[in-house]
């Protein structure tokens, strides 16, 4: 079936704000799928909340709104747009729901608008539970017993019936939000009573546990033509019972006969047809280890994390096809973009082994639980590839950037055997290290399993990198062993440390002997057909299949690994733009990255990808093979700054800004220098190796003072401090995450926040505008909703930001891109308080609201030319005439246990944005965009300190004032009392009910208030009220400027009248 | 023990020795299968040739009871590596031993893909594993490029006819090598199947008075099975609904006059795309043959061709006009592979009349 032509216009709806469940695995599915449309010359309306996305770029979109994913907004682009079909599947499970509602309402048939990609009776099928269990049932496809249930009695019933241990999965949420196993009925009531909260049906689905069996994934693709294929299956070594997202994932599976792989082939086929999924569907399947028994756990009708980890793993486009189904094609109409000669119509076959992990927060919330369950807790993941598992493992191991790089990086020597086999039961991030003592103690492989319920073939695998240690440690380092060692990817680190060498003899050595890493192609086809796309992979003892190439000049694009709070897709956005702006001005690129999720590692944006771990070995092979002209590090994030030194040693230039100049805006002595020369004030601080000295500095400057680690990205350690014992403790918890770094202790100032990104040219600079954050100082600027154009500066404090940071890019003799941010106190007293030459978090938002693409013109300016020769008027830039809002999202629901209150150390996982012609709206906008939909109850909670008494008392009165009632702690209620609001007072949680956690639990409350003491809080009051309050589902702000921004928005705007605005034409 | 891979083109690859450390000369062939190397093991079709598996990470469940004849097969085999624990709820034991009973000779640490993109550009060749440190290649390149594949189906085949009891429609199945579950799967629709040495007349055959006749897969050239393609054509000139698979499909064209040729190299694996022409759907199949039939040599009269392979066009499958007659050169009894194509035995039951 050749294109169905009758499609001109398609909206494509994204994911919205990264959250834990949601992540950058859509934004490459959704770029990927808008390039595929604009391929067959299709207009490609774009809707997505994300400013930081790739998709939401006027390159890859004809339309581009940046509103938030409400009903309301679709049904209102559609009639401004007027597409004539939607494809929903491949913005995840936020934009299903979407579509699903409009459908379910009539609008898109009332409107002519078809969706595309998927049918209503489609998602209905796969995903609602009992309609799902039914056409299981009607091809006869097992499913684990179960029934859908609306409350708690009905789940405690059936669970009576077929006996605890059952899981509890709510239907329609993501990352399995709310779900759980439960092992008794006060464990049912507890998971099942938030699962009934979530689901946006309120419904939850109560099941056989069939945790322990093994937990196998495929991913299958069908055409309108009913043809369809498997495009890889995955093993999870975790069995079922940790989310599949938290789970060390392998493909293929490894532990399958063919007589399991094909029966498991064959059920995922004939469900995709059942369920007539035209695209990509991914189906997980439990199967008993020791029977052909398995059950069908879940069907996604849509692209999901597991089909973009799919794709990398094999190279097959799984968006792109989809796509292309979306219009009509049929599978054998497809060409494979990687050979070029076969069709989308066959099956990958890999001739390596592929291994994922996740990246877990517990380094950010160190409260947290650290627990895997069938919750998502991951924030990213990792992937690595080799052609043997120890060597994929390995690799994917160092790529998380988590101060791990062996089997020996987290230490369980000091735990008796006893204690150990008790520990092997907690399934946590770090029980792969627990089997791995638990091996070096000679416990059975059997042990192991029966405890762990992970194959015995896995930790068999585990065994043989820890018998390389072994060997390591006590054998003679011959070069066969080294070799060996080599072909399992130890580190040269790792084995510099088993043998006791340098690194530099290990290294040495190897290349005396020939030891050096070789690169694999990854082709779909395991060498069959020829293929030219140049995506490879490092193996050791094989042929190098890299050719190399010289025609043209070479850059190295260092990106930004897995995708962690601090550093999220936005360093994916201005890799890949990097990428462009370089090709675009002829030269080679080479991207090295090792996140699945991300559109740099799609093998079409590089002229070479590399997946690699981003660590000075690994890059250093690579240098080796491709001696690049030059390395750019400034867009990588923190990852690729970390290299800079490392390249210089290998003789790689740095373009742009010069690491000794990173270095200088890094160091304390060397910054404070420069500023005393730009005679620019900064918060007076010090610099201190230990607790002592940092007392010793802090009481000098006077409490409070904010402590932090240098050389971090997204405040990561970073506290208020404000006493003496808050910095025994803050220290204590920066040394446990392993610095190399001085501790940095400054005076905090209380004012407002100001960030610039600039894009200097060695003597101009360029900023787009300043950014004014909601928050004061004090809580970290990724967590802080943030403004563009500032509202309430003065034009001399402007005009000072302007010049501190001409004057500062200048001094560090930035080339390329500089984030500044300041403190501005009453008037126009301007501090600096942070300078990073490199690029930020919010470059992306500020290029889209501002129209000035701020990537492309710092890569041009890193290869030689002038701002002005680039057609732009050096300095501040005119400020546009919108208002943008850039607005913080959390995932605090997915993590049991972290404190969610917002300080100096970053807690978001993503973002969204408000733009409009007024503040208000734009403020709005950004609340909805984050899912803050108020009012409903019209209840809320205030609880604040007594320093923010009078503005709280003001905030009380317009909330009191839109119909809210107040409820408050005796101190809060008594200061609005006074002040004349009426609030009622509640007891607090110690006491006796009903208190204030009652309260909460009874689901009528929209809003709490709550404003922790600075400094190390020692009463877990507030963190229960807190933690209550978000799992069950209420907003909870922490900040009194954030309630009053809240409060803004609510009075000011007319909900039905947003107005929608193309970001594509904004200038 | 170091094992030496050696090509006729003189490229030499140093390994382990794994199961037999016998010398051995065949041809090279590769599969890009990721699961089913007992399977492809006990294919009869790769006898006379030594198989290189693309798949890196070989013997990961065992051996387990899933043999598609009664021994091993392949003159040789490559791995990249063996694992040395298998483990699955059904593993019996190790590849490494099941080499070594079987007396196949192999070698691992191979750098596999090297070798398949070598085979890819160059085309099938012959090769020698030995374990003989000081061999002489002078001496051994012209034993490489003499060694022949030979009448390899007299080798495989059945010795005497056995019958697999079913009450449903009685199948004549002619043994050129045949995997186990071409019969399995007739006998699981209720087939009587009776199994046929390669060598036995047309006459026995349709003296036996079968509802149809099943042509099985098997290895070498079809060309030199000179005797069994004057057999087939006698059944082709009876009304007996037949079904043929692989080598039996290429011996049927041959029969009516089509000819076939030698691939560069082959397709063997479980990811080939072949299109039902009466339908255009695709379906994944399994695949290992070296020997294609030449549809353009086919006489429309004849026979006209019902798949095709969607990557290179090649022909899968020829429906004869006039005739009961079907086959494919795919492997609609998967083993190791997809079995998308089963209904395939389904459509030669509705051939033979439909299910008693």
């Amino acid at each position: 079936m050749p294109r169905d032509n009758s499609i001109k216009k398609v909206l494509v709806i994204g994911s919205g704000p990264i959250i834990i469940g949601q992540a950058a695995e859509f934004d490459y599915a959704g770029t990927q799928a808008c390039r595929s449309l604009k391929e067959e010359g299709i207009e490609v309306v774009l809707l997505n909340s994300n400013p930081a996305t790739i998709m939401t770029d006027k390159d890859i979109a004809d339309r581009v709104y940046i509103e938030p994913l409400t009903v309301e907004v679709v049904e209102q682009l559609i009639l401004k747009e007027k597409p004539d079909s939607v494809l929903p599947t491949l913005g995840g499970q936020a934009g299903l729901n979407l579509a699903m509602e409009l459908e379910e309402k009539g609008f898109l048939k009332a409107h002519n608008v078809r969706l595309i990609g998927t049918t209503s009776e489609t998602i209905k099928k796969a995903e609602d539970r009992l309609e799902f269990k039914a056409a299981m049932e009607k091809i006869g496809e097992p499913v684990a017993a179960s029934l859908v249930v609306e409350n708690v009695e009905d789940g405690l019933a059936f669970a009576n019936k077929i006996g605890y241990p059952v899981v509890l999965r709510p239907a329609y949420t993501l990352g399995g939000s709310g779900g759980g196993i439960a092992h008794d009925s006060e464990q049912l009531v507890e998971i099942l009573e938030n699962g009934l909260r979530l689901s946006r049906v309120g419904q939850v689905l109560v099941e056989r546990c069939i945790s322990g069996w093994k937990e196998i994934e495929y991913e299958v693709m069908r055409d309108g033509n009913g043809n369809c294929i498997t495009v890889c299956n995955m093993e999870n070594i975790d069995p079922v019972g940790v989310h599949t997202g938290d789970s060390i994932v392998v493909a293929p599976s490894q532990t399958l006969g063919d007589k399991e792989y094909q029966m498991l082939r064959t059920s995922a086929l004939n469900i995709i047809s059942e369920l007539n999924i035209t695209g990509g569907c991914n189906v997980q399947y439990a199967l008993h280890p020791e029977t052909f028994e398995y059950c069908v756990i879940e069907v996604n009708p849509r692209v999901s994390r597991s089909s973009a980890l799919a794709s990398k793993a094999t190279g097959y486009p799984i968006a792109k096809v989809a796509a292309k189904i979306a219009l009509g094609y049929t599978l054998d109409e497809i060409k494979n973009a990687i050979t070029q000669k076969t069709y989308a119509s066959f099956e990958p076959m890999l001739d390596y082994c592929v291994v994922k992990l996740p990246r877990l927060p517990f380094d950010k919330f160190i409260s947290a639980k650290r627990t895997l369950t069938t919750q998502m807790k991951a924030t990213g993941e990792v992937m690595s590839i080799c052609d043997n598992f120890e060597g994929a493992l390995m690799k994917a191991i160092r790529s998380l950037e988590q101060h791990v790089d062996s089997l020996m990086s987290y230490d369980f020597t000091g735990l008796s055997e006893e204690e150990l086999i008790e520990e092997l039961e907690i399934v946590d991030d770090m029980r792969m290290w627990r089997i791995a003592e638990a091996i070096r103690r000679g416990i059975s492989y059997e042990k192991i399993h029966e405890i762990t319920m992970i194959d015995e073939w896995f930790i068999d695998k585990f065994a043989i990198i820890v018998e390389m240690e072994n060997a390591l440690k006590t054998e003679a380092l011959t070069p066969e062993l080294l070799k060996e060692a080599k072909r399992m990817e130890f580190p040269d680190t790792v084995i510099a440390r088993l043998t006791g060498k340098s690194e530099r003899e290990i290294h040495d050595l190897r290349h005396e002997n020939g030891i050096v890493a070789a690169y694999k192609m990854v082709d779909t086809c395991a060498a069959e057909f020829a293929a030219e796309t140049p995506y490879y992979y490092s193996v050791y003892g094989s042929e190098n299949e890299v050719e190399e190439t010289k025609d043209k000049k070479k850059v190295l694009v260092l990106g930004s690994g897995p995708i962690r709070i601090g550093q999220g897709i936005e360093f994916d956005f201005c890799s890949v733009h990097c990428t462009w702006a370089f090709a675009k001005e002829g030269y080679e690129t080479i991207i090295v990255n090792n996140n699945p999720e991300t559109v740099s590692t799609d093998f079409d944006i590089a002229d070479k990808l590399y997946f690699e771990p981003l660590t000075p070995e690994d890059v250093e092979s690579i240098v080796d093979i491709e001696r690049p002209d030059g390395a750019v590090v400034q867009f990588g994030g923190q990852t690729a700054i970390k290299l800079t030194e490392a390249l210089m040693k290998m003789g790689v230039p740095i373009l742009g800004t010069s690491a000794e100049n990173v270095d200088k805006a890094e160091d304390r002595e060397l910054f404070d220098a420069i500023l005393e020369e730009c005679e620019i004030p900064r918060p007076t601080g010090g610099t201190v190796y230990t607790a002592e000295e940092a007392k010793e500095v802090a009481n000098k400057l006077g409490y409070p003072v904010l402590v932090r680690p240098s050389y971090v990205l997204g405040g990561q350690g970073m506290q208020i401090a404000i006493n003496d014992n808050d910095i025994d403790e803050f220290i204590g918890i920066i040394n446990r995450i392993a610095q190399d770094h001085p501790i940095l202790v400054d005076k905090y100032l209380q004012g407002k926040e100001i960030e610039v990104d600039a894009v200097c040219d060695g003597e101009d600079i360029l900023i787009p505008g300043i950014m004014e954050h909601i928050e004061r100082a004090g809580i970290h600027s990724g967590d802080s909703i943030s403004v563009y154009p500032a509202q309430s500066l003065t034009q001399k404090a402007k005009d000072k930001i302007a010049e501190y940071t001409r004057r500062l890019a200048k001094s560090l003799h930035v080339v390329g891109l500089i984030n500044i941010q300041f403190i501005v106190c009453g008037e126009d007293d301007v501090y600096v308080i942070e300078v990073n030459p490199r690029s930020s978090r919010t470059v992306p938002y500020i290029s889209k609201v501002t129209g000035i693409p701020i990537v492309p013109l710092a890569s041009k300016v890193i290869i030689g030319n002038k701002i002005q020769e680039l057609g732009y008027t050096p300095g501040l830039q005119p400020e546009a005439d919108y208002v943008a809002v850039k607005m913080p999202v959390f995932s605090f629901e997915k993590i049991r246990g972290a404190d969610i209150s917002l300080g100096p150390e970053m807690k978001s996982t993503g973002e969204c944005l408000g733009i409009a012609k007024t503040f208000d709206e734009a403020l709005y906008k950004a609340f909805l965009g984050a899912g803050i939909k108020l009012p409903k109850y019209k209840n809320m909670i205030m609880t604040v300190r007594d320093e923010d008494q009078p503005e709280a008392v003001e905030i009380g009165r317009r909330f009191e004032k839109i119909g809210y009632r107040i409820f408050a702690t005796s101190g809060t209620a008594r200061a609005l009392r006074e002040g004349g609001v009426k609030a009622i007072p509640v007891r607090k949680i110690e006491q006796e009910s009903p208190n204030l956690l009652d309260l909460i639990l009874g689901h009528e409350i929209d809003l709490v208030i709550d404003i922790p003491a600075q400094g190390a809080e020692h009463s877990r009051d507030g963190f229960v009220i807190r933690r209550n309050a978000i799992e069950t589902g209420v907003n909870v702000l922490t900040a009194i400027d954030t309630a009053e921004a809240l409060i803004t928005s609510l009075e000011n705007t007319d909900i039905k009248n947003l107005t929608l605005i193309d970001i594509a034409k904004v200038q | 023990m170091k094992a030496f891979l050696i090509l006729e083109d003189g490229t030499v690859f140093t390994g382990t020795s794994i199961g037999s450390t016998r010398e051995m000369i065949s041809e090279i062939v590769f599969n890009t299968s990721m699961t089913g190397y007992l399977e492809v093991l006990t294919d009869p079709s790769y006898a006379g040739q030594a198989v290189v598996m693309t798949y890196p990470l070989i013997g990961n469940y065992g051996i387990t009871s899933d043999m598609e004849s009664k021994k091993a097969w392949p003159d040789g085999y490559i791995v990249r590596e063996l694992s040395r624990m298998p483990s699955n709820f059904r593993c019996e034991g190790t590849i490494q031993d099941f080499l070594k009973e079987q007396d196949i000779p192999g070698i691992a640490g191979v750098d596999t893909r090297a070798l398949t993109k070598i085979l890819r550009e160059k085309g099938t060749m012959n090769g020698m594993i030995t374990t003989n440190e000081h061999y002489d290649m002078e001496e051994i390149l012209p034993k490489l490029k003499a060694y022949a594949v030979g009448d390899v189906v007299s080798k495989v085949t059945c010795g005497e006819k056995y019958v697999l009891e079913g009450t449903g429609k009685k199948v004549a199945l002619l043994d050129l090598g045949a995997k186990n579950n071409i019969a399995k799967s007739l006998n699981q629709r209720g087939c009587e199947v009776t199994v046929y040495p390669a060598h036995t007349t047309a006459e026995e055959i349709i003296l036996s008075n079968p509802d149809g006749i099943m042509l099985s897969n098997g290895p070498g050239d079809p060309a030199d099975c000179t005797s069994i393609i004057e057999e087939i054509k006698k059944l082709y000139n009876t009304d007996i609904p037949i079904f043929a698979i692989c080598l039996g499909h290429q011996l049927m064209a041959l029969a009516t006059g089509a000819t076939t040729h030698k691939l560069k190299y082959g397709h063997r694996g479980g990811n080939h795309p072949v299109k039902d022409l009466q339908t255009n759907r695709v379906y994944i199949s399994s695949q290992n043959h070296g020997y294609v039939v030449d549809a353009e040599n086919v006489d429309p009269n004849v026979a006209v061709p019902a798949f095709v392979n969607v990557n290179d066009g090649t022909n899968e499958g020829l429906s004869y006009v006039g005739k009961n007659i079907f086959t494919v050169q795919f492997h609609p009894e998967a083993c190791p592979g997809p079995q998308d194509s089963s209904y395939l035995f389904d459509r030669f039951i509705d051939m033979m009349g439909g299910a008693k």
